[in-house]
């Protein structure tokens, strides 16, 4: 037995030696339960125990606890025990009670009592001891209790420094359950000039509680950042004997300048000052000075304690993120850890390195590391280190480098533990996507990956390869040949079976050409995989045949062969026995039409990120580097893609596919994909030429009054008009097609005949919500006959692009007619009447078909003339009479339209009493049949 | 902030554990078992750090005594091997030569000084000579007490 120090308890010690030689589990247990009947009895029975006895059995009962077993009594006798006035007594309460006594307990009033008086106390050590206790508790109740008592401990100028420095820690304890117990005020710049304490423990023991002020309100203690890099600056610079104690194996303080420099990450640079700026630059330049002094010791504590401090300024550093030649520095100094012979450095340099290579500054110097990198994660004997080459890899991948990364994280796959394959599936897999040039080489790599680490090649992966095929057309053919390739191996992993069946099942055609994947092989290749299949994954290769059914004709009877067998029809799986069944019944019954119809190419999927990088991002929360920051980059390494996308067009086939270069905020619009082209096509496409979409429609509206005015991608206009007399009204209708508010509409209306037509506009909305639709009403009247049409010209913004539509109003001079019945010889009395040579227009012009007579009338009967039948001798020809209302005249007019059959001709006469109308409305009529 | 600090043998018997943050016994047990498995699997010349659930795990060995420590994703690794280094420096001064048995026997003074160096998960006192002065002041406390168990522990009571 070692000898025992202090105020030993012999008892104790004896137990302590019996359970140590007990030779069994069985015997421990043994002479535990007979400890504790003998220690539950002295507690219930002797009413005459002893400060010494009760210290003796909590003790015991402590020890019993700490091998692993229950303990259900002797709080009480612990609580006793702390208002013992002797001070050993005390201490073991207090140590039973920070071990066993949890928050909610009842017993915690009691021990509040005791803390308070033992705070009271005028000997610092039983402060201290009351101190500890409600750190190692720390409960609700206890910040209730002592919130206004410990930060008076701690500012006080009676307190002794240990307590100060336990004062400082039990307060952050407690604000950490309930940050309400800080007090402000004054006391905020009294909490933050405990930097400048002459006691390094207390300033050290004050730094930890700053640090969690701060970060909860920053602002409010923003002074400190001056007195840190001052407090920093006089460490560094000191020599390792002026801080005497403080000094860890000749480096000064080390743990009081990493708290201080994790204290300065909670802020940006300070800017604002430029003293303290240079200041901190100094200080963090003579720290890697330091760093390439010769070593003062051998002791693997020297270089600990050194490099402690190294690692945290660089992480100071990289947070800041503002002084390309620190983190430069930075880069190198790690650089030449990652040879170091000391596995922790390594380790610590790959992950340090990992954040650099998110920076803009140090990226390019990361880069230079990548041979070494890459030996890291293959030769490394520890996973954990190659973990983090992996991790290091992935965050210095960029254009330059993916095809090699990529190639190597592929190689490595083969042999790389089981614990680090998923991530590095899906790692490999966002890599070949993120930076594709050419995605035949990203199908490559995929199918790579299933064929290495196909059990590991999650959902995700597989899906995502499929959506990018079927979105790129020139991948396609390729994608079918690679599958169809790879199924030839005679083992594959199911994941290859899924996505060849899925691609043979689109694209299959593509290769088909070729007699060695001619349909049958095709079809053979993946039914000889079909009965090593799990049932989902025969269910999409039932949806594959049938598929392949569609695209080849011929291998039908061969198919209906497979959806008939007893094993598909009569599946005990109910989907298989289903989807087996009814496709059957579709290849039996669909005509070739309907078949393909039905089984038409997949849609291209809708762009979106990629599921794959959430799935990792789930995995490892905060540890996936995101984007490079690019918002102060001079030349972001993959931000032109994004640039160009939600700008304007080009025809990039590298576009970032995962949407991850995108700004956040703006909605990814990719070009040239066909998914989005609805929007693609305003960019690319010049405006949808508004003068043929103009002609059509107005000659249209000669004939009707409602209907589709003006349409393209993004805006229909329609337009249902009433007139009566010389006056119209003419209501426009706006709707907008897209996902998008279209903004600052403007309508504006032209036209040369100002006085003889009034047009008014009634104002409107200027924007457009995504989907909707608003009214504009206008009204007309007619002030004299007329021949221009007004225009009207609509200017709007859409996702920033201002854009202008013309078009013409559908309001010609036949809207005002007024039909007029009459019979056959009052026509032929006014037709003889209007027969002079300024009265008459007369037109002949080839019909536009063939002539239909009915066609004709019906298209006739719109045009705001009364059709008079039974008027002309010869049947087919049109006879019609109306009336012109302006607002000065009333213009009779006559018309006859004579057609030709055999000259597919039409002779068109217009007689009326003013020559302008009679010329118009011939005009307006030519050509029209 | 340390969540929690744990001593255990080559054996895997645990000889100390300090919890920093509440969580109920059970989830301890849970937890000081299965690191515990995982510490012992290493070899000698891995790394002293692991990524462990959602603590990051710092350990040494001296002789057959695993020390280990669960910090937070922020804390700095080196400094941490190196607080474990302090701790074992406190315990071998206070001891003399300190060794498994000593802190077995003496468990409750291993507490006291590791009181005296970390409160609350925090780093409290870094000075050597400070912290092995407020323990002197506590013996020295309890010597001043009448050894009235003394009598009793030699039946002579």
């Amino acid at each position: 037995m070692p000898a025992v120090r202090g105020d030993g308890m012999r008892g104790l010690a004896v137990f302590i030696s019996d359970i140590r030689n007990c030779k069994s589990k069985e015997a421990e247990i043994k002479r535990i339960n007979k400890e504790l009947a003998n220690i539950r009895s002295k507690f219930k029975g002797d009413k005459t125990l002893d400060g010494y006895q009760k210290k003796k059995y909590v003790c015991k009962l402590l020890f019993i606890f700490l091998l692993g077993h229950d303990i259900d009594f002797g709080h009480m006798e612990a609580v006793n025990l702390l208002s013992s006035n002797k001070y050993s007594e005390k201490q073991i309460g207090y140590l039973f009670i920070s071990v066993l006594v949890n928050t909610n307990s009842d017993l915690i009033k009691l021990i509040i009592q005791s803390i308070k008086n033992d705070l009271q106390s005028r000997n610092p050590i039983h402060v201290n001891l009351a101190l500890q206790c409600i750190a190692n508790i720390g409960s609700k109740d206890m910040a209730e209790a002592f919130g206004t008592e410990i930060p008076k401990l701690l500012v006080s100028g009676d307190t002794t420094d240990p307590v100060k420095q336990s004062a400082a820690l039990c307060l952050l304890r407690l604000f950490r359950k309930s940050p309400e117990i800080i007090p402000g005020g004054e006391w905020t710049s009294r909490i933050i000039h405990l930097l400048n304490d002459s006691h390094m423990g207390v300033v050290t023991a004050a730094t930890s509680l700053i640090d969690a002020l701060v970060k909860k309100n920053p602002e409010e203690y923003k002074g400190c950042v001056t007195l840190a890099v001052a407090r920093l600056s006089r460490i560094v610079t000191a020599s390792y004997t002026d801080l005497q104690d403080y000094t860890y194996y000749f480096v000064p303080a080390p743990w009081l300048s990493v708290k201080l420099l994790r204290l300065l990450q909670n802020y940006t640079p300070p800017s604002e000052e430029p003293g303290v700026r240079g200041r901190l630059s100094e200080c963090l330049e003579t720290i890697f000075n330091k760093a390439q002094e010769p070593p003062k010791s051998k002791k693997v504590q020297h270089s600990n304690a050194k490099n402690a401090v190294l690692f945290e300024a660089i992480s100071l550093i990289i947070h800041n993120d503002s002084e390309p030649n620190l983190l430069v520095r930075a880069c190198n100094q790690l650089g030449q850890f990652l040879s170091n012979r000391e596995t922790n450095l390594r380790y610590l340099a790959l992950e340090s390195m990992c954040h650099l290579a998110t920076s803009e500054f140090s990226h390019e110097a990361v880069k230079k590391h990548q041979e070494v990198v890459i030996l890291s994660m293959k030769m490394e004997k520890d996973v954990s280190v190659r973990q983090q080459a992996v991790d290091l890899l992935y965050a210095m991948c960029d254009k330059t480098n993916a095809e090699e990364i990529v190639q190597e994280m592929l190689a490595y796959l083969e042999t790389a533990d089981y614990s680090i394959r998923e991530e590095m599936v899906l790692k490999v897999a966002i890599l070949a996507e993120k930076y594709a040039t050419d995605f035949t080489w990203y199908v490559d790599v995929i199918l790579n990956l299933i064929r290495i680490a196909g059990d590991y090649v999650s959902e995700e992966v597989w899906y995502r390869v499929i959506q990018i095929v079927i979105n790129r057309e020139e991948v396609q053919g390729y994608a079918a040949k690679t599958v169809f390739e790879a199924l030839q191996a005679p083992t594959c992993h199911e994941n290859m079976v899924k996505v060849g069946g899925y691609i043979l099942g689109e694209f299959g055609n593509l290769i088909a050409g070729d007699t060695r994947s001619s349909p049958q092989v095709q079809f053979e290749l993946l039914h000889s995989k079909y009965h090593l299949c799990s049932a989902a994954t025969r269910a999409l290769l039932l949806s594959t045949y049938i598929k392949l059914v569609n695209l080849f004709p011929e291998i039908k009877n061969r198919v209906q062969e497979v959806f008939r067998a007893d094993s598909n029809l009569r599946s005990a799986d109910v989907e298989l026995q289903q989807r087996a069944s009814e496709y059957l019944q579709l290849s039996i019954v669909a005509s070739a039409d309907v078949l393909a119809t039905v089984l038409e190419e997949m849609p291209a999927f809708p762009e979106r990120e990629s599921s794959i990088l959430a799935v990792l991002k789930k995995k490892k929360p905060g540890r996936i580097p995101d984007e490079i920051r690019d918002s102060k980059s001079p030349q972001p390494p993959v931000a032109p893609a994004a640039i160009v996308n939600s700008g304007n067009n080009t025809n990039n086939t590298s576009t970032d596919l995962l949407g991850l270069a995108t700004p956040p905020g703006t909605t990814t619009i990719t070009t040239g994909n066909g998914l989005l082209d609805v929007l693609g096509d305003l960019y690319t496409a010049p405006k949808i030429s508004p003068s043929t979409v103009q002609q059509n429609n107005i000659k249209k509206f000669l004939f009707k009054n409602n209907g589709v005015l003006f349409e393209n991608d993004l805006i229909q206009i329609g337009v249902k008009s009433e007139f009566r007399q010389n006056l119209g009204r003419i209501g426009l209708f706006y709707g907008n097609k897209t996902q998008f508010a279209i903004q600052n509409v403007h309508p504006e209306l032209h036209w040369t005949d100002l006085h003889k037509l009034n047009v008014q506009m009634k104002p409107m909305e200027p924007i457009l919500e995504a989907g909707a639709q608003i009214q504009q009403m206008l009204t007309a009247e007619c002030i004299e006959d007329f021949t221009d049409a007004p225009s009207m010209s609509v200017s709007f913004v859409y996702n920033n692009v201002p854009q202008k539509i013309t078009m013409k109003l559908p309001l010609t001079l036949n809207k005002f007619f007024e039909p007029t019945e009459m019979n056959g010889e009052s026509f032929f009395a006014r037709w003889k009447n209007l027969g002079g040579e300024q009265q008459r227009a007369q037109k002949i012009f080839k019909a536009q078909g063939a002539i239909d007579i009915s066609a004709t009338r019906s298209k006739l009967s719109g045009f705001g003339m009364q059709l008079l039948d039974g008027i002309d001798p010869n049947p087919d020809n049109f006879v019609c009479a109306g009336i012109v209302h302006t607002r000065v005249q009333q213009v009779g007019c006559l018309m006859r339209l004579e057609p030709n059959k055999q000259a597919q001709m039409f002779r068109l006469t217009v007689r009326s009493s003013k020559e302008t109308v009679s010329q118009e409305i011939c005009n307006l009529l030519a050509d029209q049949f | 902030m340390m969540q929690f600090m744990l001593l255990f043998s080559r054996q895997g018997k645990l000889r100390l554990q300090k919890w920093y943050v509440a969580h109920p016994d059970k989830l301890k047990k849970k937890i000081t078992r299965e690191l515990i498995t995982t510490v012992l699997a290493r070899k000698p010349k891995m790394c002293s750090f692991l990524e462990w659930k959602d603590v990051k795990v710092v350990y040494k060995r001296y002789a057959s005594l695993y020390f280990c420590c669960a910090m937070e994703q922020e804390d700095n690794e080196l400094l941490t091997l190196e607080l474990i280094h302090r701790y074992v420096e406190l315990l071998d001064k206070y001891f003399g030569s300190v060794c498994e048995l000593d802190i077995i026997f003496n468990f409750e003074k291993a507490y006291f000084i590791l009181d005296e160096l970390v409160l609350g998960g925090e780093l409290q006192e870094t000075s050597k000579k400070n912290v092995l002065k407020a323990i002197a002041a506590q013996d020295l406390l309890q010597e001043e007490e009448t050894p009235q168990g003394f009598f009793e522990d030699h039946g002579l009571g």
